[in-house]
């Protein structure tokens, strides 16, 4: 067995006397994508951190090519060729992509100025060897998502990097866009570079990986070749205790008969939604499935009045409503947990009982006054009954984990009572453990009697929670599917890719 | 068992004690730099100007009615900057506020009406102010920079740069020269508004809906939060308060004249954000924002008394307000 590049040897880091990592070790050979996994809290993050200088271990050493290193600051990882790819990309959207690839090592001229035209000329490289479509002069503002990736991946490669750490390097792209990034890595594995691939998603980390780490509780639970382990054994390492059958679909039984609680008719909202027609009942749970741009998130943000409505109608409990904007969309009822957590449901130097109580502040009044201990009594009651793993109620909601995030924004809303709960894209970005409360929470909330719409490009997961799919294709429903009638994830992905 | 029972018990003293410790831990100093900083300015002037008359009631409630206006203005301007707003155009209302009810007194419409007029005058300029950034959305830098420049302009026009005496001697008393007791007005003023605004940011869900505006918009508009109406208020209530200040310098001052209030925006947002509050919205503290002010006028009245002039009185306050927010930044490197 040849010597690895990097191997990290009885890690263990404690913080306020818990230990979140103990005695940890991981190593990665040449040309090797590692997938690192776990839950939350798992420790996967610690880690890396402390590979990359964020943090310092309390114990264990780190080798590269053998020899020890200490890595003590970002400055050292620098020095060891080990660079990290951020979930919430690095760049300045302002500057160009030549400009943000070279930011702070500009190439300069004989009198100090500097050489945009080298600089340009060594990015057109780069961007070349990666084979991507983009030209150095671009501004990253007006490029998509996917190609930031690509000037990250990019800007990386100019620093020589020989460890390239990725964090959830998927989950803001295309499928089209991800496709373009599992060749760029195939190309970097051929160019010797190692990577350590942090993901939930484990299709992805079948497709592209070449072993599998798997922590959990700040322990590593195993470390496997990826050929010779199965998804369903790697899902139980995570959760450790055996996976209470979270993807199973039962049957429920709710009537479609009487009138529909939401029933939306010929809406239009845009260049992106069309034509979009549904019911939804008291007690179901109905999956919208469709592409990136399909116009399923513009579809619900008309419905939630985010975006003016053009044309058809909507009503609520047969009756017709004009939704103008969010309050609107409240007050009949609506509720909205949307697609991107940080930006749109959350304030996130507020505390977890700030967060919860905003939808409700008018209902928790007395006299003029916030009622305080019926503040704190309802966000306690949230965080036990969702499982909410923090602290306390009054700790800030960006130290938190996705999915207890995830959970504070539908703590939020159930708290305001809804009759119609939207969830779109509810488990992104969340581990297995927390994905799997969130679809319990989702179905109990159905057996409940609220009518719920749960819009996910996670066909697993659609398939796992809905009693109806519709495919929503160009911005019109093409169709209708009885969950009944759907027998494998191959009919789904067929309507949804519109043929 | 009572071996159990011991083990127990001793199990609950020490977690108690840890959660004891972790809530000392929570506590960060730099969450309390103004208040260090006015406790650390009081004891040195007290110390090195205790011949001269610094530590004496007089000279302290002195210092109470210098910074009223200010802290007055800032109690409002703290819900301005939580929303991540901000208002220039406070110091030219206070003028122009001033003049309204000085020759609204003087043509006689009476004490009811002069303070009518005065806070009419801030509100109006409020509502405008609001209406520009929230209906037209121009940011409020640009809008309240123009209504600082366009409201000046005003208030030397309206009586041609001339001031207007107030003899009105009851609104003199109530709104700047009259003590209760011992107790100057001007500081019952500032009790009375900052406990008011403390109140409304703190306990009221129009104050919680101000801090998540400035917190997240897009978030707290997601949730409902009407944010536009939320902008529109601060800006009221600026405006108003700015009115309100303007009463006090004209009732001081037994006139209203142009020149009240000049630079005040700025001392004006120096004390918000030396109390702590966050230039980027979200986190907001009225009381810090009066603490903040008062510390401006310690420092102001102390180097009086030093017998520096008014060029060393600017640098020094200056450094003083720059070290203040510089110790209390989070992101100081260790």
């Amino acid at each position: 067995m040849q010597q690895p590049l990097l191997s990290m040897e009885g890690i263990s880091k404690s913080f306020n006397g818990i230990k979140v990592l103990d005695s940890v070790n991981f190593s990665l050979h040449k040309g090797e994508v590692h997938a690192l996994m776990g839950g939350n809290g798992a420790g996967k993050s610690t880690l890396m951190k402390i590979l990359t200088g964020v943090y310092t271990a309390d114990e264990g050493e780190i080798f590269i090519e053998g020899k020890k290193v200490s890595i003590n600051n970002t400055e050292d990882a620098k020095r060891n060729y080990i660079s990290m790819i951020f979930q919430e990309f690095s760049l300045v959207p302002t500057l160009t992509v030549a400009q943000n690839i070279f930011l702070t090592r500009e190439p300069k001229n004989s009198i100090g100025f500097l050489n945009e035209k080298l600089c340009n000329e060594k990015t057109k490289e780069l961007l070349k060897e990666l084979e991507v479509d983009v030209e150095p002069t671009d501004v990253i503002a007006n490029l998509g998502v996917g190609y930031w990736q690509m000037t990250e991946i990019a800007k990386a490669l100019s620093q020589n990097t020989k460890i390239l750490i990725m964090d959830e390097p998927t989950s803001s792209l295309t499928k089209k866009e991800t496709e373009v990034l599992f060749d760029i890595i195939h190309k970097l594995k051929e160019k010797g570079i190692s990577i350590i691939y942090i993901s939930h998603r484990m299709d992805e980390i079948f497709q592209i990986c070449d072993r599998i780490t798997v922590l959990r509780d700040g322990k590593k639970i195993t470390t496997e070749n990826c050929d010779e382990i199965s998804m369903e054994t790697v899902i139980q390492h995570i959760v450790g205790a055996d996976l209470d059958k979270a993807f199973e679909w039962k049957e429920r039984v709710y009537s479609t008969e009487g009138t529909p609680v939401l029933e939306v008719k010929n809406l239009a909202s845009g260049t992106k939604v069309k034509n979009i027609s549904f019911r939804l009942y008291p007690g179901e749970i109905l999956g919208v499935a469709g592409l990136m741009g399909s116009g399923r998130s513009e579809m619900v943000r008309a419905i939630f009045g985010i975006d003016p409505i053009d044309g058809g109608e909507i009503f609520v409990k047969g009756k017709k409503c004009t939704i103008k904007d969010p309050v609107d969309a409240i007050n009949v009822g609506i509720a909205l947990i949307p697609e991107d957590r940080r930006m749109q449901g959350l304030i996130l130097q507020h505390s977890v009982k700030e967060n919860i109580i905003l939808p409700i502040l008018s209902k928790i009044k007395r006299g003029i006054f916030l009622d305080n201990r019926k503040a704190n009594d309802i966000a306690e009651t949230f965080v036990k009954t969702l499982n909410i793993k923090t602290d306390d109620i009054f700790k800030t909601v960006r130290l938190l984990s996705g999915g207890n995030q995830q959970k504070i924004v539908l703590a939020k809303w159930l708290a305001n009572n809804p009759d119609i709960l939207v969830l779109d894209e509810p488990t992104i970005g969340v581990d297995i453990g927390a994905k799997t409360e969130i679809m319990d929470i989702i179905r109990k909330l159905a057996d409940s009697g609220k009518a719920v719409l749960v819009i996910s490009s996670e066909l697993q997961e659609l398939l796992a929670v809905s009693d109806r799919i519709i495919v929503v294709h160009g911005g019109e429903v093409v169709k209708e599917l009885k969950r009944k009638e759907i027998h494998s994830e191959e009919v789904l992905q067929h309507a949804i890719q519109g043929h | 068992m009572p071996s159990k029972d011991i083990k127990l018990n001793e199990q609950v003293k020490l977690q108690n004690s840890v959660s004891f410790a972790k809530r000392f831990k929570g506590v960060d100093w730099r969450d309390y730099i103004v208040y260090i900083a006015f406790i650390g300015v009081i004891i040195y002037f007290s110390v090195t100007l205790y011949d001269d008359g610094f530590l004496t009631t007089s000279n302290l409630l002195n210092i109470a009615r210098q910074t009223a206006m200010i802290s007055i203005m800032g109690v409002a301007m703290t819900f301005v900057i939580s929303t991540g707003e901000i208002d220039l155009s406070v110091g030219s209302i206070t003028a122009l506020a001033s003049l309204t009810a000085a020759l609204a007194l003087k043509a006689g419409l009476g004490l009811l009406g002069g303070v009518a007029v005065g806070l009419g005058t801030g509100l109006v300029i409020g509502v405008v102010n609001g209406l520009l950034i929230t209906k037209v959305a121009i940011p409020s830098f640009l809008v309240t920079l123009g209504m600082m420049g366009i409201v000046k302009g005003l208030a030397m026009w309206i009586t041609d740069t001339a001031p207007v005496p107030i003899v009105h001697s009851t609104f003199n008393f109530l709104f700047g020269s009259g003590d209760i007791g011992s107790i100057p007005i001007l500081l019952v003023w500032t009790l009375v508004i900052t406990v008011i605004g403390h109140i409304i940011l703190k306990k009221t869900a129009f104050g919680r809906q101000t801090l998540a505006t400035g917190g997240n918009e897009m978030a707290a508009k997601f949730t409902g939060v009407k944010t536009s109406k939320i902008k529109f208020l601060v800006f009221v209530g600026s405006g108003l308060m700015a009115g309100f200040a303007g009463l006090l310098y004209a009732g001081r001052m037994h006139a209203g004249r142009f020149t009240f209030g000049e630079g005040d925006e700025l001392s004006v947002i120096a004390a918000v954000i030396l109390g702590g509050t966050s230039l980027f919205g979200g986190v907001g503290t009225v009381i810090g924002t009066v603490i903040g002010s008062l510390m401006i006028g310690t420092i102001n009245n102390g180097l009086i008394i030093m017998g520096l002039d008014v060029s060393q009185q600017m640098i020094v306050k200056g450094l003083i307000i720059i070290l203040a927010v510089a110790f209390g930044r989070k992101t100081l490197k260790k």
